[in-house]
């Protein structure tokens, strides 16, 4: 058996003894190593970890004919209407354009957490108390934001907005697609 | 003399630990692998606090991108893929071959007319997603082969499964600087059919943006 292995020295014993030889019993494992890392890289830069996030919607039926004659009547006094224009901007007031409620004039405000969010939170709150003192209201009652996106404005203002409702907790929201020449005006450009 | 003698450093460090580490690392990643999907049209999808994640199977992505008209189609699941194909092909009277058929059940979304659909099935798929390559599914008024394909696809998931069959999954996948008359336009071409209820697939971020 010594023979197999070279090198080792074995011919300068003279005795006839056989020793078995002490294998070595460290593998090097460089190249292992190298090859595992070359795969770990492979996958990572093969797949995607995450799975696409998605944001559920859900819109009221248009074929709905019991509904398509009557208009919902909603109380004023709890809506907020959110009108988004070109280049992100966004116009919103409380209530009826004709006749915005207190504190509630058509105003500009900005995407984020400092710009839209706080108003909305502030109406959040004012209607809730307002719903809560009112003798008739259901439970459930609160804000109905009324989404107007305008020919304009692009599609991640519209999940940005939608967002925010999320974020917000708003009980009620709606995406209304006809808009008044009056709230057209609001958001229009002036032209310089 | 004393002489000073040079402690001999070993060369080879100790892989094991490393080794180690490697492989649990690489063992990680081969399990929580998805095949990351060539698409053929990159889409810059808006990002959005709601984490909701979208069903494997029964689900139909509508992709549409930023160009002219750049709406692709994909529909998850081999069995309904298949079978979706078959009943557009007799609808458009477009012959499909068996082999073509099964081919179009592995392959992702697609942005082709009908008519020139088996030109990209017999593709390779490194080919398949060039950019520029596939123009988009026609949606107007003429040639409304993206409402036909939601129908068919519909159809195939009854003919599948029975009259108890779980209703599709929908997703809508558009680019942030997508106008809102075209996104409008997709959700019209759902809602025409009764559907009411979809995803819109978003990136993640955080509450403070």
């Amino acid at each position: 058996m010594a023979e197999l292995n070279t090198g080792d020295g074995g011919g300068k014993k003279g005795s006839g003894k056989v020793r078995s030889k002490k294998q070595n019993s460290k593998v090097d494992l460089t190249a292992m190593v190298d090859l595992a890392f070359l795969l770990i890289t492979f996958f990572m830069l093969t797949t995607s970890l995450s799975k696409p996030q998605s944001m559920n919607l859900g819109l009221p039926d248009k074929n709905d004919t019991l509904q398509k004659d009557k208009d919902i009547k909603v109380d004023q006094k709890r809506t907020m209407t959110i009108m988004l224009g070109a280049d992100n901007k966004i116009k919103w007031f409380h209530g009826l354009l004709e006749a915005p409620e207190p504190n509630g004039k058509p105003t500009d405000a900005v995407y984020g957490k400092n710009g839209i969010r706080q108003e909305i939170l502030k109406r959040v709150k004012s209607v809730a108390e307002y719903c809560a003192a009112k003798p008739n209201s259901k439970k459930g009652d609160g804000l109905i934001v009324i989404i107007k996106p305008t020919k304009k404005s692009n599609y991640k203002n519209l999940v940005d907005i939608l967002d925010e409702m999320a974020i917000c907790n708003v009980p009620t929201y709606a995406i209304v697609n006809d808009i008044t020449p009056e709230e057209a005006k609001l958001v229009a450009v002036p032209k310089p | 003399m004393a002489q000073l003698k040079m402690s001999k450093k070993a060369t080879s460090i100790d892989m094991t630990a490393m080794c180690d580490v490697a492989f649990l690392l690489l063992t990680f990643f081969i399990l929580t692998a998805t095949a990351k999907v060539p698409e053929p049209i990159s889409v810059d999808t808006p990002s959005s606090t709601v984490k909701t994640k979208l069903p494997e199977e029964g689900l139909i992505t509508i992709t549409v991108g930023k160009g002219k008209e750049n709406i692709f189609f994909d529909i998850k699941g081999r069995d309904l893929r298949e079978k979706a194909l078959e009943l557009m092909g007799a609808e458009y009277k477009v012959p499909f071959t068996d082999k073509e058929k099964k081919q179009f059940a592995l392959m992702e979304s697609f942005g082709v007319p009908i008519e020139s659909l088996s030109t990209i099935i017999n593709m390779k798929s490194s080919d398949r997603n060039k950019a520029g390559l596939q123009p988009g599914i026609p949606f107007d008024s003429i040639n409304h082969q993206l409402k036909d394909w939601i129908y068919k696809t519909r159809q195939a998931n009854i003919e599948l499964n029975g009259s108890d069959a779980k209703e599709l999954n929908y997703a809508i996948k558009g680019d942030a600087k997508l106008e809102y008359p075209k996104i409008r336009k997709i959700m019209d071409i759902l809602q025409d059919q009764d559907i009411n209820t979809f995803d819109l697939v978003t990136g993640l971020r955080g509450k403070d943006y």
